[in-house]
């Protein structure tokens, strides 16, 4: 049992978890901004982001998988803003025609180009899959002292860490400019923030979360990952500080016990196979946010009851 | 090429044709639902909506199948993706008005956990024997390979109702969609209507969810829309304009699809959408960016035309480049910067109107009139010719008692 468990779950928990976390940080931020659904545009995006890097250099290499997929999110940002300038239109209307556009060119491009050749699949591109991200090497749990076994764990694992711990040093390295930005945008400009700037880097980590974590569930369930834990935190408690905490419990939990019920759920209640590990993991992040907006404790509008209006 | 030709002229066969069609009347209906819903500024509402059909399409299959049934029926499938697809908008409305998170995190939280779910129920039913042919992942993308006639039958009829309602409703939607306050006070219910908005919407989201795909839905009910508003400003013609382009796009796009492998339906529809929509936001007569900038240029023109004349007329030099260019090739000064007779004319009267302005704002009485001065409208188009004698006799300091 704990070397199958060593072998076949221990990874995907742990890139699940840390994908989960690397893309609430910022979500914590996005949803405060009321900009959830940037992170929605930019999840979508990435996926011609990275379709466009393999074509251009036919791998899957990690760097220019993030390089296209963190160009494919600014050029998105940049259309956005474009477009809702030009034609005057309202934001929701602009993100909408930009990120529906540019994922129906994604998949065109992922269909016409030959990637049989390379684990780029449109279904894997939607839903991930967490499941596959297994390490074959592993004996038991001895092997996290073992050199040979080290070397072959999958790859995933070691750029999701890299992103995962690059986004919580620059949440830390940032977190005063996020907060004033956040909360007050006039009194960060006036003391000489650079208001846009920090925004836009906001985005460009948020889209290099996403393409990390893409991996490991697809492109549609990183928007669970983003808007849920999050969410949830923002109803539990008033305080930045601990509404981020929150996030990132809530998001480790998800993780593990939506990978938890997708592999051995089933067997629990008779049945033979696995269900989708990513699916599960949105779903146990969905189910999260739906008690925390039932019972959190901050779940209601300033001013309004404890049991809302 | 010739393949497309035939399919663009519904000469590739009886199917499809069919889907063509089929396709061009779903978009004709998505573009005029969804210029409802952008008009509202609740666009991406609906894409939490499109999105929260999939586990409804994964239920009714898991129903049918346990019922003895055949699994793939269209219109059971689709029946389930709509009652999923009421329930993650009646989330969408709950988590927004009962909690503090924002519209828009409800809707990615909806569409997401929504999504994920489905994604659950589809690996569920793939592992069953039943499931394998199943074909559901065609929901996604959106496939017309395969299409049965009885589905086609369902979709076009499908499209016609939602055409009909949009017919009947035209008028309290367009109000509602412009302006709610004003609607509510001319006695429509506004509740009532935005009720039938978005059943409308559902109604195309779920007939769309064969060709289209869940995902990419929503651009076919915000890309026509946002397409028509360069067009035009008013409502009810934007929502014919709209209910155009995603006919076409649906229709071109369907027989594009059809003409060769590996053109995956849905995004090549949205595609099309999108081509349309860059061409309009380029050269769309009224707010196109090419006719903005030719309006800018042609108004500065006039501008520096006009304080040219005035500086001709007080003798004053000119040094503006621009201003020198224009007045040379309007023929009012020669290439050495000396006025022309026609020139001299042009200046002289120029400054008479200027002067004429500012005597009518002195003695006219409706502001309304004199406060069209802006240094560019001729005076003959504001007021009538016994008028300017009027102010030619108070010019001259005899006015007429």
């Amino acid at each position: 049992m704990s070397a199958e468990f060593v072998q076949l779950s221990l990874t995907p928990i742990l890139i699940g978890t840390l994908a989960a976390i690397a893309c609430a940080l910022p979500g914590n931020f996005l949803i405060l901004r009321k900009q959830a659904l940037i992170g929605d545009a930019i999840s979508h995006v990435v996926l011609p982001g990275i379709v466009v890097a393999f074509l251009l250099t036919g791998t899957i290499a990690a760097v220019p998988m993030l390089i296209g997929a963190g160009a494919a999110a600014v050029v998105a940002v940049l259309l956005i803003e474009a477009i809702k300038r030009l034609g005057r239109i309202d934001p929701g209307a602009a993100m909408g025609v930009v990120f529906t556009a540019l994922f129906a060119g994604g998949v065109l491009l992922l269909e016409q180009s030959d990637t049989s050749g390379v684990h780029l699949d449109v279904e894997h591109a939607l839903m991930g899959s967490l499941e596959s991200l297994i390490w074959l090497d592993a004996t038991g749990w001895s092997s996290l002292t073992d050199p040979t076994a080290l070397a072959h764990l999958p790859p995933e694992l070691a750029r999701i860490a890299v992103v995962a711990a690059a986004v919580i040093v620059l949440t830390w390295l940032f977190w005063r400019p996020l907060e004033l930005t956040t909360f007050d945008e006039g009194f960060a400009r006036t003391i000489g923030l650079p208001v846009t700037a920090i925004g836009f880097g906001l985005v460009v980590v948020a889209a290099v979360a996403a393409v990390a974590a893409f991996d490991a569930v697809g492109s549609i369930i990183v928007i669970a990952m983003f808007i849920c834990p999050p969410a949830a935190a923002r109803l539990m408690t008033d305080r930045l500080t601990v509404q981020v905490w929150w996030s990132v419990a809530f998001a480790s939990l998800s993780a593990i016990l939506g990978y938890i019920l997708a592999g051995y759920g089933p067997l629990w209640i008779g049945l033979n196979d696995a269900v989708s590990a990513a699916g599960m993991v949105a779903t146990v992040s969905g189910v999260i946010l739906m008690l925390a907006a039932l019972f959190g404790p901050r779940r209601s509008r300033v001013g309004e009851g404890k049991g809302g209006a | 090429m010739t393949e497309l030709w035939q399919a663009l002229t519904l000469q590739a066969g009886y199917n499809a044709s069919l889907v063509a069609l089929g396709a061009g009347l779903l978009g004709l209906s998505a573009g005029a639902a969804g210029s409802f819903m952008v008009l509202r500024k609740r666009a991406l509402v609906s894409d939490a909506m499109a999105h929260s059909t999939l586990p409804g399409v994964g239920i009714a299959f898991l129903i049918m199948v346990s019922f003895g049934g055949e699994g793939r029926n269209l219109a059971g499938l689709l029946i389930g993706s709509a009652v999923t697809a009421t329930l993650g908008l009646y989330l969408v409305d709950w988590i927004s008005r009962r909690t503090r998170l924002a519209e828009d995190a409800a809707i990615g939280a909806v569409l997401s956990v929504f999504f994920g779910f489905g994604v659950v129920l589809l690996t569920v039913i793939q592992t069953m024997s039943a499931g394998r042919q199943a074909g559901l992942e065609s929901f996604l993308l959106g496939s017309t390979a395969g299409m049965l006639f009885s589905d086609a039958v369902t979709i076009a009829g499908g499209g016609a109702i939602a055409l009909a309602v949009i017919w009947l409703l035209r008028r309290p939607m367009t109000l509602v969609a412009f302006d709610a306050g004003f609607a509510q006070a001319s006695g429509v219910n506004v509740r009532q209507t935005d009720l039938a908005m978005m059943a409308l919407v559902m109604g195309v989201t779920v007939i769309g969810l064969k060709f289209v795909g869940l995902i990419l839905i929503v651009a076919l009910l915000i890309i026509p829309a946002v397409t028509a508003r360069f067009w035009t400003n008013r409502a009810e013609a934007l929502l014919w304009i709209a209910a155009g382009v995603g006919g076409a796009s649906g229709y071109i796009g369907a027989a594009v699809s059809a003409s060769a492998p590996d053109l995956p339906t849905g995004p090549i529809i949205v595609l099309i959408a999108a081509a349309i929509f860059v061409f309009s936001m380029f050269f769309a007569p009224l707010r196109g960016v090419l006719y903005a900038v030719i309006r800018h240029q042609r108004f500065q023109e006039r501008v520096h035309l006009r304080q040219g004349l005035l500086a001709m007329a007080r003798s004053e030099p000119i040094h503006d480049k621009m201003t020198l260019r224009l007045l040379l090739r309007a023929g009012y000064i020669r290439a050495d910067g000396v006025a022309t007779k026609a020139g001299a004319a042009q200046a002289a009267k120029a400054a008479r109107d200027e002067r004429r302005w500012t005597t009518a704002r002195q003695v006219h009485h409706d502001s309304a009139q004199t406060g069209r001065y802006d240094g560019l409208t001729p005076i003959e188009s504001v007021f009538t010719p016994d008028e300017i004698a009027l102010f030619d006799e108070h010019l001259a300091g005899a006015p007429r008692s």
